[in-house]
């Protein structure tokens, strides 16, 4: 054991904090959720199961009943509503990470060390929303099945909405993360949170001629604005043939059709709060 | 306290009247410490005697109720940052990824801690290598023992060089292998670097191998010192002295030495201050048989019951089984 005592110790002499510092931090918590997801290549496959259960057995099913006119069917209507589902599922579970990083301990060894807990958290969401978006760009790869061409500025765009969904999405369950001591906890939460939030969003159903209650519900949701943000931008592309207009009706705020920009900001937004919210609970750890 | 700064400027750690209260509750009860540059400090008491809270505080995971604490003379609620980058942590539950590698693990680290990029793969290396896992660098934690997963928390924290090392029950759940070896580890680590050794356990034995010890009871600091003064502090050498005949033999060195002696057993058992001083002596002034001598000093868990007034394992949360045979006397 005394073999190594003589030679002379490496000296590392830590530079003053700076800016560099939490750049540095960010990118190292980041890669860290690459190289876990990439590690993790069930979750890769089990996470599609769902979105290809509702885009090809509930879409193909509604459509029976709604028919098909021409290329457009109940899957191309869902298609918007199952990405984001997608980056939905996916981007709460990367978040759900920090639960696991409590209970494994390894949260610690990332509170003391000497960076800002914004740069951790900032690295935790752009980490889990890179892990959200590409699982939505593998469902990109179904634009073809459901009557939506590949084109590349559609694709383009759909991709960048994404990323900002993700960001926004994983932000949201950073918040929650940072509050809650078990898995099982958070496990709870979701299921009280997500499935609730995706059935409110409008990716299943037209916002048309909706009941007051549930019109309000879908207003509120900010996930509502997100799916009729990437339909909007699908649908661009496509011609949606006479007769299917009721599945364009998107968000309206009494008789103002929300445009695009509108959308964007909102996802913006809130999603800025939502990461503020998340590095004050972060700041209390 | 002096209020010039140059003094304290060379104390590792530096805690004046620390407390800390959780509700009612009072971790820490005033206590006031110095561990100087260089020492290997132990920190001993029962589960629950407030070690744990003290050393987070050490570490400025939890803010003092009041008091003061400096660790490598930066404060430790003020300088938070300062204290950080000093300081090397090895906490009690593990907190590696263990689906990270090992060296991706110390890298991960490195990063956070702003380990410049041309020393960091010549550090990695060293301190790899001074826990014995260089060979397994590439291997997924997960895959890794009890033992080398603590190696590889000792060398994760070394990886910046740290003035401090604190480790909060290093080698607990560690078999009695296990653990000689991480102390060997630790042995080495303060021969090879200029570094501070704060340690806390509920290990006895292993507090021996610290040049000072604090036993800590109750939220407060009963005793401070070398291990060596602390036991010369609990009393006298036990002398076990075996002879022919026992009887007559504790007569004859009660009335020579003029100290306690008793059979017990087959020996004759003597009290004296210094065991080692005292062998030579019996043999040039006892007139009979000898057939064997043994010195016993005090130990450290005498030091504790002396200080405390009970045996730190009663005092400890784990049951342990009931079939097991009562603790003989003085060991």
């Amino acid at each position: 054991m005394s073999q190594v005592t003589n030679v002379t110790p490496v000296e590392v002499l830590i530079p003053a904090r700076s800016w560099k510092n939490d750049l540095r931090g960010i990118k190292v918590v980041w890669q860290r959720e690459l190289i876990r997801f990439s590690r993790d290549r069930m979750r890769i496959v089990t996470s599609l199961i769902q979105p290809i259960l509702y885009l090809f057995v509930l879409g193909t099913g509604l459509s029976t009943i709604t028919g098909s006119l021409g290329q457009f069917n109940m899957r191309t209507f869902l298609f918007p509503g199952v990405i984001t589902l997608a980056v939905l599922f996916t981007a709460i579970f990367s978040a759900g990470s920090i639960v696991w990083d409590r209970e494994f301990g390894f949260l610690r060894e990332m509170l003391v060390a000497p960076v800002r807990r914004s740069a951790i958290v900032i690295g935790k969401v752009c980490g889990g929303a890179t892990v959200a978006a590409l699982q939505g760009f593998i469902l990109l790869v179904f634009c073809g099945l459901v009557g939506i061409p590949y084109n590349i500025a559609l694709i383009t765009f759909v991709a960048l909405e994404l990323i900002l969904i993700a960001l926004m999405i994983t932000a949201f369950g950073v918040m929650m993360a940072a509050r809650i001591k078990t898995f099982q906890a958070f496990m709870a939460l979701t299921q009280l949170v997500m499935l609730p939030m995706f059935f409110l969003s409008g990716a299943l159903f037209p916002l048309a001629n909706l009941p007051t209650w549930l019109q309000i519900l879908t207003h509120i949701n900010p996930l509502t604005y997100a799916v009729d943000l990437v339909r909007r931008t699908v649908f661009s592309f496509i011609d949606v043939p006479p007769g299917a207009e009721i599945f364009t009706h998107g968000v309206m705020w009494g008789d103002w059709r929300v445009p695009i920009w509108a959308e964007v900001l909102v996802i913006i937004g809130l999603g800025l709060i939502m990461l503020q919210v998340a590095i004050a609970a972060f700041k209390r750890l | 306290m002096s209020l010039s700064g140059v003094n304290t400027s060379a104390a590792a750690v530096e805690v004046t009247n620390l407390v800390k209260k959780f509700g009612d509750v009072t971790a820490v009860n005033g206590i006031d410490l110095r561990v100087e540059r260089g020492e290997t400090f132990g920190f001993l008491g029962p589960n629950g005697a407030g070690k744990s809270t003290t050393i987070s505080i050490l570490c400025t995971l939890l803010d003092p109720t009041s008091g003061h604490a400096k660790v490598a003379g930066h404060d430790v609620v003020k300088e938070r940052d300062d204290v950080r980058r000093n300081i090397g942590l090895v906490f009690q539950d593990p907190t590696l990824d263990v689906y990270l590698t090992a060296e991706q693990n110390l890298r991960f680290h490195a990063e956070l801690y702003g380990v410049p990029r041309d020393v960091m793969k010549p550090r990695l290396k060293q301190v790899l290598e001074m826990v014995g896992l260089w060979e397994r660098r590439d291997g997924i934690v997960q895959t890794f023992s009890g033992g080398m997963k603590r190696r590889l928390e000792i060398a994760r924290g070394l990886m910046h060089s740290p003035r401090v090392l604190f480790l909060d029950e290093p080698t607990v759940g560690l078999d009695p292998q296990t653990r000689a070896s991480i102390w060997g580890y630790l042995d080495q680590l303060r021969q090879a670097e200029d570094i501070t050794i704060f340690v806390t356990t509920h290990y006895m034995d292993e507090a021996d191998n610290c040049d000072r010890i604090a036993i800590m009871d109750h939220g407060q600091i009963v005793a401070i010192d070398t291990p060596t003064q602390l036991k010369a502090q609990v009393g006298n050498d036990r002398v076990e002295v075996r002879t022919p005949d026992n009887t007559a033999a504790a007569v004859q060195l009660a009335e020579r030495f003029s100290v306690d002696a008793t059979v017990v057993g087959d020996v004759v058992v003597l009290s004296v201050p210094d065991g080692e001083q005292f062998v030579p002596k019996l043999f040039s002034q006892y007139d009979g048989t000898i057939q064997a001598v043994a010195v016993f000093r005090p130990s450290l868990d005498d030091v504790f019951m002396s200080h405390t007034g009970r045996d730190i394992r009663e005092s400890d949360a784990p049951v342990r089984g009931m079939g097991m045979p009562p603790m003989m006397g003085r060991r």
